[in-house]
């Protein structure tokens, strides 16, 4: 029903909040402009910060493209004298990196596919069908959020060695089945948000419940779903005590203690060009993953609205 | 003609209105004409009962197996002695005993204290200052916020290994600032009390996720509070505390608990760089550590659930108690617009 006068409103609507946007630019909360000296010293500020939070992504860099013997060198140069690449390629043949790759990889995918599933199921229990009871129920919920995990521990390590699955991907990927506090959370408070009319009528309209949470809502929340994949893949790919209990074998290790493994077994002898070369190799991935998805980053703390 | 109607469960709306106001309210024998209406509504709530618990099931499923289980059978373990073969052996509470006198339970305690005083407070403050900064007016601020962010996605272990890298007592970037000050040798990590710092300079890298708590949190405090601030001729320190600060009390509450609960935890940075020893002389021999390698190393399996309930018991104690004291300084009343 837009016609071209309403499409115009929306534009010069548009165009003005750009143009309050750039009015909001270099002024302090209150509303009052900064100074050129407060300005200054505020950019001053922020660049050093930045400098020194990239010093460690800097640093892993530096290092895994020098020799070892430049590493040991006094004063340390900035940059490579000669950028090694192929300590990349001797990191990656110096362990079984691919295959701590491959099941990192497996059980990062499968975690992110049944965390998104299953809290969205559950979320949707809790947000889109009033039964009763259900606010009382979802008090549990918030207070397992602050159940310490040290305190299961051992009774699920018993459990699962008691299943024979010890040294095996699974104690590590079937509880993403089954829900978690925080993602159910999460994807309530952004359910809450979508109209009720539009799953009522959707009810009227004979639909189910099933037909209603694929077909009405799904659409509607992919940039939760989206935050709540990306923050359980960062927290599967990067754990490093749930590997460390359940995965002894090789074969069947991931990244985080493959790379201690090869550390530990070298010792003070390891090569740390190769050790900062697989290391970065590990990053890589959720720095990609990052900067595609950086909004969802941000907007996933945004949503719970920590109040 | 009523009665058939009703049984029907068709009665007219005007009907059941007047039906239910002149019904007592404590009749335990209803009326014949309020009965099919409070049925109906029971059938409907029913039905949404019966499909909410089918779609939370999964929760309930995990909160059973996942959580209810191993937490009652954590507390019943920490009464036997268990090697993980074999059946538990009932030895009562002997094993809070041997913790409460164990030296190197309280030597972990002491360590995983020493940590968090340090570390839990300075993360805050590191966290509001990024968030201060990620929520500048100022054109680039986007490249500031990822920059931020970024370290918090570098994995513990990895960040480890930068740092033992950085301070490797040889050749490290470290040392070598510090032979310039003709400071000789340090080995920050061969010290009992410089292992424990160089670990809470290593997690203040993970700031970012902290930040971005406390920058949603200033996002929604409203514009107007400063503009009626400066016309009263308040200036921006005064801003700060007399407005972000309170307004930010609940969101710096919730950093607080679970930078308390994350501290108490502390395992990671510690076992890859001491390589699961805990040395020098048991200086970052961190509780969680004490606990794994009582699980793991010892198979003490009643022993290290003993220590896990007592883990849970002071974290909630703790929670609990920075709740009560925080009850006056937080500031729950304006709503953000």
């Amino acid at each position: 029903m837009s016609t071209p006068l309403d499409q115009l409103s929306k534009d010069s609507a548009k165009a003005l909040e750009k143009a309050e946007h750039r009015h909001e630019l270099d002024r302090r909360p209150d509303g009052t402009p900064r100074s050129w000296w407060s300005r200054i010293t505020a950019r001053a500020v922020m660049i050093a910060l930045s400098l020194l939070f990239l010093l460690p992504i800097y640093w892993m860099v530096v290092s895994a493209l020098k020799t070892n013997e430049e590493l040991a060198q006094f004063p340390p140069t900035l940059f490579p004298r000669s950028w090694e690449f192929g300590n990349f390629a001797d990191a990656v043949t110096a362990m079984p990196f691919l295959q701590f790759f491959a099941n990192s990889a497996i059980i990062t995918v499968s975690v992110v596919v049944l965390s998104v599933l299953s809290n969205f199921v559950v979320a949707y229990g809790f947000a889109c069908i009033d039964w009763p009871g259900r606010n009382k129920i979802f008090y549990l919920v918030i207070a397992t959020l602050f159940l310490p995990f040290p305190v299961t521990l051992i009774p699920m390590f018993d459990l699962w060695a008691r299943l024979g699955l010890v040294n095996t991907l699974f104690p590590l990927i079937i509880p993403a089945a089954f829900a978690s506090a925080f993602y159910t959370f999460l994807l309530r408070q952004f359910l809450l948000q979508i109209p009720k009319d539009m799953i009522n009528a959707a009810r009227v309209d004979g639909a189910g419940e099933w037909t209603i949470l694929w077909r009405v809502v799904f659409p509607s929340c992919r940039p939760a779903l989206g935050t709540v994949a990306i923050f359980a893949a960062v927290a599967a790919w990067n754990d490093f005590m749930g590997p460390l209990i359940y995965l002894q074998d090789e074969s069947v290790q991931t990244l985080s203690i493959g790379l201690q493994s090869f550390r530990s077994a070298h010792d003070q002898d390891v090569a740390f060009n190769q050790l900062m070369a697989a290391s970065f190799l590990v990053i890589l991935p959720l720095l990609i993953l990052f900067f595609v998805f950086q909004r969802y980053f941000i907007r996933g703390i945004t949503i719970g609205g920590f109040k | 003609m009523q009665n058939e109607s009703a049984e029907a469960g068709d009665i007219p709306p005007g009907n059941v209105a007047t039906s239910i106001l002149t019904a007592p309210p404590n009749d335990s024998s209803d009326p014949p004409r309020t009965r099919p209406r409070s049925r109906r509504m029971t059938k409907a709530k029913r039905r949404n009962l019966r499909l909410g618990l089918m779609f939370i099931s999964p929760w309930i499923v995990g909160l059973v197996v996942f959580i209810g289980y191993p937490v009652v059978y954590s507390i019943s373990l920490s009464f036997t002695r268990y090697s993980g073969m074999g059946a538990p052996t009932w030895v009562g509470a002997q094993n809070y005993i041997t913790a409460l006198t164990d030296p190197l339970v309280s030597k972990a305690a002491s360590n995983t204290l020493f940590y968090a005083m340090i570390a839990v407070p300075l993360a805050l403050v590191i966290a509001l200052v990024l968030a201060i900064a990620m929520n500048q007016n100022v054109r680039e601020v986007a490249l500031y916020r990822t920059i931020f962010y970024a370290p918090s996605l570098i994995p513990a272990f990895a960040m480890s290994f930068i740092f033992i890298v950085f301070l490797n007592p040889q050749f490290g970037v470290f040392n070598q600032i510090m032979n310039v000050f003709n400071e000789g040798n340090v080995n920050l990590l061969g010290d009992p009390t410089g292992v424990k710092i160089a670990i809470v300079l290593i997690t203040q890298f993970g700031a970012g996720n902290a930040a971005l708590i406390f920058l949603a949190g200033l996002r929604n405090v409203p514009k107007t509070l400063y503009e009626a601030a400066r016309v009263d001729g308040a200036g921006p320190l005064r801003q700060f505390f007399s407005i972000t600060l309170p307004l930010l009390s609940p969101v710096i509450l919730f950093n607080l608990i679970t930078g308390v609960s994350g501290a108490l935890q502390v395992f990671t940075e510690a076992y890859v760089i001491t390589n699961g020893t805990g040395d020098p002389d048991a200086g970052a021999l961190f509780y969680m550590m004490y606990l794994y390698r009582n699980a793991f190393g010892f198979a003490e399996l009643g022993y290290a659930s003993a220590l896990a309930v007592l883990l849970f018991l002071v974290g909630l104690g703790l929670a609990l108690a920075i709740f009560r004291f925080s009850r006056r300084l937080v500031n729950y009343d304006v709503e953000a617009s």
